[in-house]
C-alpha cells in the first residue's frame, strides 16, 4: 500500500492548483479519497467521528443489490435461452446474463459518473458517492433490450435535470434511478414496453444464440402483468415461479427472494427505514385486497390474489430499494408510515386500474416523491402547533 | 421525585476511565481565564498586567452588562493578557503565589449582587441563545444538572466531595431569584439533599445530563421564557460563598483517555495550566496526541501548554490520527471500525471499550439519512428540520421549531453519528448567535 500511496503523493502536484492537470482535480480527489480514508481531523465541534460516512452507507445498499443483480443475469440467460428453445446449464444462462447486463452497467456508470466528475469539477466539491447506487440501479430496472444509447441519454438527463440542477447528491426531488425508467418510458414506449422490451433473444457481445430475423419479428415475450393488462390471467405463473423470479421482466424486478435478502441487509443495517418498506407492502396488500374483493373481467389484475399481486412486477423491487431513499422519500417517522402506504396503494390502484400502463410502482413512487416535502411539512406542523399551544398555555398560567 | 426515562442517545463507551477514587494534589504553576468560556460576555478589562489579584477579584467586566463580572481563580500576578486577532482577548495567565487568599464577601449582599460579583453568575448559562445570563431578566426557572453523562466524564458528586453539604444552601439562595422552581437532575444512584429543590432522576444514555435537556423532559422553554442552567458544582460553590464568605476555585479534575498512562482525579484550580495536569502522565508515543480540555464532544482541543477550560472539570487526551492513509477503510470488514450504526461490524461486540481517534472518518456531505439527529436528542424537536432551518437562516421557521430550547452541546452526540458529517454544534451557535443579535 505505501507503493500505491507514493504513487498517488507524486501525482498530486499535478491536479493541484497551477498543475498541469489542474481541471482533474476532483478526479483525483475522488480516487485518492476511494483509496485511502483521508486523515482530516476535527477542527471544531466533536473530537472524535462516527465511522460511518455516506461512501459506506451507499456501499452497503450497492451490496444488498447483489443478490438482485446476480438473480438478474441468471434470470436474463434463463429467458434467453428459453425463447431459444435452447437447452443451457446454469453456467452458461448467467455468463449471457453477465454479458448482457455489463454493457448496461458500464454505460450508466460511464454516463452518471462521468456528469458527478464534470459537475463536482465545476462546483469545486468533493465527488458525492450518490451515483454508486444509481449507477447500479438503472441497469436493473430498465428492460434489458433497451438499447445502450437510450439508456445513455436517460441517465444523462436523469442525473442533470433530476439531481444536479437541485444541488447534486442529498438535494433531488425525484429518484434518479426512476427519472431515467420514466425518461424512457415516455420518450421511448414503444422500445420499452410490449412484447419485445424484456427477453433479449438476440446474442450479448457475440454469446449466446440468435433467432433468425423473422423470428425475431414474430417473437412475443410480455412480462406477467403485460398480460394481465389485457384481461388474460392464464399467463400468471405460479407463486413460486414469481417469488423465484424465473419469469419475463425488468432484469433486477423479478426475484423476490433476492429482493428480500436485500431488504434483510438494507433493515439490519439500519440504512433503509423499516417503516417505508413495511407500509408500502401494507398499503399494496390494502389496495390489491380491496381490488380482488371488487373483482371485474374489465380489470385483469382485479382478478389476482394479494399475494401474487405483491410478488410481480417491480413492486416489491420499488418498496425496497426505490421508495426507502431517504433523499426524496419522507423525512419524519409518521410522515413514513403515510408516505410508504400512499405509495403502495397508488402502485396497484395504477397496475390494476389504468389499462395503459401494466406497471404502476415506478409512477407510483415518483408521484409520492412530489409529495413527500408535503407530508413532512404537515408532520412537523404538528410539532410546531404543539409547541405554540405549549407556549400559549404556559403565557395564560403565568396571567392567572 | 419522579423518575424520567429517556431512551435516545447513546453512552460512548471510551478507553481511559478513571478507576479509583484517589485525589492527588497538583499546583499549578500558571493559570488562565479564557473569554470564549463566557459566552455572550464581551471583555473590559479592569486589571492591567503585572496587578497582582487575589480569588474572586474582577478581571474583567461585561461590555454591555457591566454588573456581569469574570473574576480570578487563583491569586496572584496577573502575568498576560494574551491577545489575538483585532486585539481579541484569548486568555489572560496568572501566576499563582500559592498562598490562594480570597476576597471576602458580603453576605449580607442580595444574592443576585454576590453572584454578579463573585463571578459566579459567568458560570450559568440563559436558554434561549445559551449565553451568559441577561441580569435584567428574571428566569422562569432554574435547571441544575448534578451528573455529567459525557465520555468519561467523572462523577460530579466526586468532584463534590465533602462541600455537597453546601448544595441546599446554593438552592436555596437561587431559589430566591425566580419565580418558579429550582430542578435538579439527578442519577438514582446519586441524589442530593435539597429541600427548596424539585429533584427529578434521569434514567438512560447520554445527554441525559445536559441541563438542556433536562429542561426538555421537566417543563420545556417557550417563546419568551428565560431559563437558567448550571451544574451542581456551581451551586455549591455559591452555597460554600454564602457559608463562608469567601470565594473557592479549587477543582477536581478527571484526566482520562486512551492516551493517558494512568487515568486520575487531581485537585487544582479553575483555569489550571494543562501542562501540570499532564506532567509525564502522557502515554509515550511518536503520534500526536490530542489534548481535549473537557469530554470529547463539547470539549475544545488545547495545545500541550493551554489551560483547564472553566466549564469543565475533565481532560481527555485521545490519538489524533491513529492509523495513517487506512487503505480503503471504507470497504473495511473490521470489527475494530467503530460505529453506532450496524453498516460496520462494531455491532458485534457490544458495547466494549473502544480507542477513538480525532480522524473525521469522511467528508462532508448533504444532508441523506434521515433519522439519525432524532436518534440522538431526547427532546420533542425535530433536529433535522431545525438545523437546516439554521442554514437557510430562517428565523420564523428556528422558531417554531423550538431553537429557544437549544443549545449546541445538545446536538454534540448527533454530530458524532452524522454520516454527513457536518459541523452540527457550529451551525447552532451560529444560528443562536444570529438570532441574539436579531432580537434583542
Amino acid at each position: 500500500m505505501k507503493a500505491l500511496r507514493k504513487f498517488m503523493d507524486k501525482l498530486k502536484p499535478h491536479f493541484q492548483e497551477g498543475g498541469r492537470l489542474a481541471k482533474l482535480q476532483s478526479v483525483y480527489d475522488g480516487m485518492e479519497t476511494f483509496l485511502f480514508t483521508p486523515n482530516t481531523t476535527s477542527r471544531s465541534g466533536v473530537h472524535v467521528h462516527d465511522s460511518n460516512d455516506l461512501k459506506r452507507t451507499m456501499i452497503t445498499v450497492v451490496v444488498a443489490l447483489m443478490p438482485c443483480l446476480l438473480m438478474a443475469m441468471l434470470n436474463t440467460g434463463h429467458q434467453h435461452f428459453l425463447a431459444l428453445g435452447v437447452a443451457a446449464g446454469w453456467g452458461e444462462k448467467f455468463l449471457f446474463g453477465l454479458l448482457a447486463m455489463l454493457p448496461v452497467i458500464v454505460v450508466s456508470y460511464g454516463v452518471g459518473l462521468g456528469i458527478e466528475f464534470i459537475a463536482a469539477q465545476i462546483h469545486h466539491k468533493e465527488i458525492q458517492e450518490g451515483f454508486l447506487v444509481t449507477g447500479i440501479l438503472i441497469p436493473l430496472i430498465v428492460p434489458i433490450n433497451t438499447p445502450l444509447w437510450m439508456t445513455a441519454v436517460a441517465t444523462a438527463f436523469a442525473v442533470i435535470f433530476a439531481k444536479e440542477v437541485f444541488g447534486g447528491t442529498g438535494m433531488n426531488i425525484f429518484n434518479v434511478a426512476l427519472v431515467t425508467r420514466a425518461f424512457l418510458f415516455f420518450a421511448y414506449p414503444s422500445e420499452m414496453s410490449g412484447d419485445k422490451a424484456f427477453i433479449k433473444v438476440d446474442s450479448a457481445l457475440g454469446y449466446g444464440g440468435s433467432l433468425p430475423q423473422n423470428a425475431i419479428d414474430a417473437f412475443s415475450g410480455p412480462t406477467p402483468l403485460g398480460h394481465v393488462v389485457t384481461g388474460d390471467i392464464t399467463h400468471v405463473p405460479s407463486l413460486w415461479d414469481s417469488f423465484v423470479g424465473f419469469i419475463p421482466g425488468s432484469p433486477g424486478e423479478t426475484s423476490m427472494i433476492a429482493i428480500l435478502i436485500g431488504a434483510v441487509i438494507l433493515l439490519f443495517t439500519g440504512v433503509a427505514s423499516w417503516r417505508v418498506m413495511l407500509s408500502v407492502f401494507a398499503g399494496g396488500a390494502a389496495m390489491a385486497a380491496l381490488a380482488h374483493g371488487c373483482m371485474s373481467e374489465t380489470y385483469g389484475a382485479s382478478m389476482l390474489d394479494v399475494p401474487t399481486q405483491l410478488c410481480l412486477g417491480g413492486f416489491a423491487f420499488a418498496a425496497v430499494f426505490m421508495a426507502t431513499d431517504p433523499v426524496t422519500g419522507a423525512r419524519t417517522k409518521t410522515g413514513q408510515y403515510i408516505y410508504g402506504f400512499l405509495i403502495g396503494v397508488i402502485a396497484i390502484l395504477i397496475r390494476t386500474y389504468n389499462s395503459g400502463y401494466p406497471e404502476g410502482a415506478m409512477l407510483a413512487v415518483l408521484l409520492m416523491n412530489a409529495f413527500a416535502p408535503l407530508i413532512d411539512h404537515c408532520v412537523v406542523q404538528v410539532n410546531v402547533k404543539r409547541r405554540l399551544r405549549r407556549a400559549r398555555a404556559a403565557k395564560n398560567e403565568v396571567k392567572v | 421525585m419522579a423518575i424520567i426515562k429517556l431512551k435516545r442517545g447513546y453512552d460512548l463507551n471510551l478507553k481511559g476511565k478513571v478507576e479509583s477514587n484517589e485525589v492527588t494534589d497538583v499546583k499549578a504553576t500558571l493559570a488562565a481565564i479564557v473569554p470564549d468560556d463566557f459566552h455572550g460576555v464581551v471583555p473590559r478589562m479592569d486589571k492591567k498586567a503585572g496587578e497582582h489579584v487575589v480569588v474572586g477579584e474582577t478581571l474583567y467586566h461585561d461590555k454591555t452588562h457591566e454588573e456581569i463580572k469574570v473574576t480570578a481563580p487563583v491569586s496572584g500576578t496577573l502575568k498576560e493578557v494574551v491577545r489575538g486577532e483585532r486585539r481579541k482577548i484569548l486568555a489572560i495567565t496568572i501566576e499563582p503565589d500559592g498562598h490562594n487568599d480570597s476576597r471576602t464577601f458580603d453576605t449580607k449582599n442580595t444574592v443576585k449582587d454576590l453572584l454578579l460579583e463573585s463571578g459566579l453568575w459567568a458560570m450559568m448559562r440563559q436558554r434561549p441563545y445559551d449565553v451568559v445570563p441577561n441580569p435584567e431578566a428574571r428566569p422562569r426557572d432554574i435547571f441544575v444538572t448534578a451528573f455529567d453523562s459525557a465520555p468519561l466524564a467523572p462523577s460530579l458528586l466526586t468532584v463534590l466531595g465533602d462541600d455537597v453539604k453546601y448544595v441546599a444552601r446554593g438552592v436555596e439562595a437561587l431559589k430566591t431569584l425566580t419565580l418558579g422552581n429550582v430542578y435538579i437532575g439527578c442519577r438514582p444512584d446519586e441524589t442530593v439533599e435539597a429541600p427548596e429543590a424539585v429533584i427529578h432522576t434521569f434514567v438512560g444514555p447520554h445527554p441525559a445530563g445536559n441541563a438542556g435537556i433536562q429542561a426538555a423532559n421537566v417543563k420545556p422553554v417557550n417563546k419568551g421564557d428565560t431559563v437558567w442552567t448550571l451544574d451542581i458544582v456551581t451551586v455549591a460553590r455559591l452555597g460554600k460563598l454564602l457559608a463562608t464568605g469567601k470565594l473557592d476555585c479549587t477543582a477536581l479534575v478527571a484526566v482520562t483517555g486512551s492516551e493517558v498512562k494512568e487515568p486520575r482525579l487531581l485537585r487544582t484550580v479553575m483555569g489550571a495550566a494543562v501542562g501540570d495536569l499532564l506532567a509525564d502522565n502522557l502515554v509515550e508515543s511518536d503520534k500526536e496526541q490530542r489534548i481535549v480540555s473537557g469530554n470529547v464532544l463539547t470539549g475544545e482541543h488545547v495545545t500541550p501548554d493551554g489551560f483547564l477550560r472553566a466549564p469543565y472539570r475533565q481532560i481527555t487526551i485521545i490519538p489524533e490520527v491513529a492509523k495513517r492513509d487506512e487503505f480503503m477503510g471504507w470497504a473495511s470488514l473490521s470489527h475494530k471500525k467503530f460505529s453506532v450504526h450496524r453498516t460496520f461490524l462494531s455491532w458485534m461486540c457490544g458495547k466494549k471499550e473502544r480507542s477513538l481517534d480525532a480522524k473525521m472518518n469522511g467528508g462532508e456531505r448533504a444532508i441523506v439519512m434521515c433519522g439519525e439527529y432524532d436518534r440522538m436528542l431526547p427532546m420533542d424537536i425535530y433536529g433535522e428540520f431545525l438545523i437546516k432551518a439554521i442554514i437557510a437562516f430562517d428565523i420564523d421557521k428556528m422558531e417554531q421549531l423550538g431553537i429557544y430550547e437549544v443549545a449546541p452541546e445538545d446536538f454534540a452526540l448527533a454530530e458524532f453519528a452524522d454520516t454527513s458529517k457536518l459541523e452540527l454544534q457550529y451551525i447552532v451557535r451560529e444560528g443562536l448567535d444570529k438570532m441574539r443579535a436579531e432580537m434583542e
